[in-house]
């Protein structure tokens, strides 16, 4: 689960991490508000912040610095409502429905903190690096070098020498090393106690009085855990989501939205990958990754329908399922049930095997359904490429 | 002989007086009745020691099910929020075999559960895997028995339904399977790739080796290292999300690409350098696999 950097930035600060003054705003009135208070505490600049789920914001004109607050207050009518594009938004962008306004900060020297899962070691690494600012994952590839990592024994946690240790390398003076390492204490002892899966500090400034700083801040969360963190699941924000997406996890739906025109029904992540996957190799474009689970019954299957029909670009709706535990004859059954429910009209082509398979074409046939029948995953990727293109 | 479970297996089931317990304890028993051999001796459920389930005695604890009844295996049906619990008193108990099938466990839970389990006697196969079976002898896990023939391809995959899939496609074309080894599509998880792999290298009765990724992390590129320096055996590989987007997870939590790592471009290119027969279609599995046995 994603949040915004102004929630990010909030639980920081409960662990005692020092992040700049600020306030979130829907509104250009909140903004002015709190523009002006940041202005009147003393502040020489301020700077207004698009809230959005996704990185790259400054370059695509998301951030923006003001002296006074008719700067301030152009820069967030500018910034409020547009539709901002960056690397990570894909080319329709995602529109800014809230402001960090905060206090600007006189940088010294931007760096980078993060904490992240490492899955080949199983254990949580603490990173840091001189190379601030800048996309991280480009440093990694490029210059692993300036990376420096220190992983934290799950027993015992992250301890004080290895945050000296990165605070050492970060190049710090040696007055900042204390604060950097209660900074990083902190950081580490909220990604714990959060259950994140990604922390990420980047850019960690020193201020030109010799302060630390978290100035942007980026959490995920781990979606498993988010049953023992109630608190923490209300700063969901759905407008950032695809809106077929939101519905589908009301019913507990696995749907993810792609660009295609096939639409995929499957059972099990990695056979609704390889669908995918099929039907580029048949030539078509999958509209979405949808695994309806291993006990897929007609309600949920009709759901699924649901989604994938509110889908307008969808031009053929191809299952594809094994029946293992979950008998074949039992799914036919729910899929003509939920498909004349539904009335659907797109073409719908089938692939089944498994379990009492034959039973489950023969179901398929009496229905009276226009259903295609795939004998084997390629004829029915085939099939359904076919049926898109019309 | 195939590896990991056989006809000496004896398994307790954690969460046996569960729906899902329930059910899977008796597919897994009735499996490994067809052939004779006896597997499920009782089943773990805290509160109901001392009864009985199904027929099967029930314990309060793993040591107590484990010391009246010989288990050396042990499958974990119990809900997420309990399930690395499990795995630890499993450990504790000293169980040789855990199959944890459990989905959603949170992964810092899994970061703490891995540093007792890496340094026990215990192997720990999952979680959020479908389980492990030897063909003909017995099953331990959720996987459908009757699309399986005993035979000599091992198979190792981190995803259940595309582990079925390869299994039925083998099967079909009268080609069958030592064991199946469904490793689970979690970030932190037991067996890895690369485990599975040595213990289907060692074993006599396997030919042939079908080993089946997905995006996300780099276990498939490790694993195909591996293959290179060490597996004579032929290998069939696949790898599910060349067309996913990065960034997002494609249901299982494992299963994402991030800071571009984890593409199936990568793993594919790892595969093939490795001289591993890739094929770019789940639907190739089973002829790719005829086609190297010669049949």
């Amino acid at each position: 689960m994603k949040i915004h950097e102004y929630q990010a930035k909030e639980i920081l600060r409960k662990y005692g991490v020092a992040v700049p003054d600020g306030e979130m705003a829907i509104s250009i009135e909140e903004a002015d508000t709190a523009a002006k208070q940041l202005f009147s505490a003393g502040n020489a600049v301020v700077v207004v912040k698009a809230q959005i789920h996704a990185g790259g914001r400054g370059k695509g004109g998301g951030v923006k610095l003001a002296k006074t607050l008719e700067e301030a207050a152009a820069a967030s009518k500018a910034i409020l409502g547009m539709q901002l594009v960056t690397h990570q938004t894909g080319p329709a962008g995602q529109k800014v429905q809230r402001l960090l306004v905060e206090a600007g900060s006189a940088i010294d020297r931007e760096l980078y903190l993060g904490l992240v899962l490492d899955r080949a070691s199983g254990k949580v690494v603490f990173m840091a690096s001189q190379a601030g600012g800048m996309e991280i994952e480009e440093v990694a590839h490029d210059t692993p070098e300036k990376i420096y990592k220190e992983y934290v024994d799950p027993a015992i946690g992250f301890q004080a020498y290895q945050a000296r240790k990165l605070a050492f390398k970060l190049g710090l003076q040696p007055a900042q090393i204390g604060e950097a390492v209660r900074f990083m204490m902190g950081l580490y002892k909220a990604f714990i106690e959060t259950d994140s899966t990604l922390m990420e500090i980047n850019p960690f400034i020193t201020t030109k009085d010799g302060k630390l700083a978290a100035l942007d801040c980026k959490i995920n969360f781990d979606d498993n855990a988010m049953f023992r963190h109630k608190d923490l699941k209300e700063l969901r924000d759905i407008s950032e989501e695809d809106p077929l997406e939101v519905e589908a996890s009301k019913y507990a739906l696995n749907y993810i939205k792609l660009d295609g025109n096939i639409a995929c029904m499957v059972n099990g992540a990695g056979l609704a990958m390889a669908t995918m996957d099929i039907i580029q190799y048949a030539g078509g474009s999958a509209a979405n990754f949808l695994d309806v689970g291993g006990g897929a019954n007609q309600e949920q299957i009709e759901n699924a329908f649901g989604i994938l029909l509110s889908d307008k670009n969808v031009k053929a709706i191809f299952i594809n399922i094994f029946g293992g535990i979950l008998r074949v004859d039992v799914l036919a059954t729910a899929v003509v049930a939920a498909a004349k429910k539904l009335n659907v009209q797109l073409p719908i082509i089938l692939r089944l095997e498994g379990t009492n398979v034959e039973e489950g074409r023969k179901i398929i046939a009496e229905s009276g359904l226009k259903v295609q029948i795939g004998a084997t995953m390629k004829e029915a990727a085939d099939l359904a490429v076919a049926a898109a293109k019309g | 002989m195939a590896v990991l479970v056989g006809k000496e297996t004896r398994l307790i089931v954690q969460g046996i007086t569960g729906r899902e317990g329930t059910f899977h304890a008796k597919g897994c028993d009735e499996y490994a009745k067809q052939f004779g051999n006896t597997l499920v001796v009782g089943g773990v459920t805290p509160g109901k020691g001392g009864t009985t389930h199904e027929g099967w005695p029930v314990f309060n604890t793993v040591e107590e099910a484990v010391a009246a009844t010989g288990a050396n295996a042990t499958v974990i049906f119990v809900p997420p929020p309990a399930a690395a619990d499990g795995i630890l008193e499993a450990t504790a108990a000293g169980v040789p075999l855990i199959v944890c099938i459990t989905e959603g466990i949170p992964v810092l839970d899994m970061v703490k559960v891995w540093e007792v389990v890496k340094d026990s006697k215990s192997r720990l196969i999952g979680p959020n895997c479908p389980g492990v079976i030897s063909p003909g002898k017995a099953k331990i896990g959720i996987m459908p028995g009757r699309i399986h023939k005993e035979g000599s391809v091992g198979i190792v995959s981190k995803s259940g339904t595309l582990t079925y899939e390869a299994v039925y496609q083998l099967t079909q074309r009268g080609i069958g399977q030592s064991t199946a080894i469904g490793i689970g599509g979690d970030p932190i998880i037991g067996t890895t790739h690369i485990d599975a792999l040595r213990l289907l290298n060692d074993d006599p009765d396997t030919e042939a080796i079908i080993m089946i990724g997905e995006i996300g992390g780099s276990a498939e590129e490790a694993a195909a290292e591996f293959i290179k320096q060490h597996v004579k055996k032929p290998v069939v590989g696949f790898i599910a999300g060349q067309t996913a987007p990065p960034g997002r997870r494609m249901g299982h939590a494992g299963a994402i690409i991030s800071g571009g790592e984890g593409t199936a471009e990568s793993k594919m290119a790892a595969m093939s350098a490795a001289g591993i027969h890739v094929v770019k279609s789940p639907a190739e599995i089973g002829d790719a696999m005829a086609g190297l046995l010669g049949r």
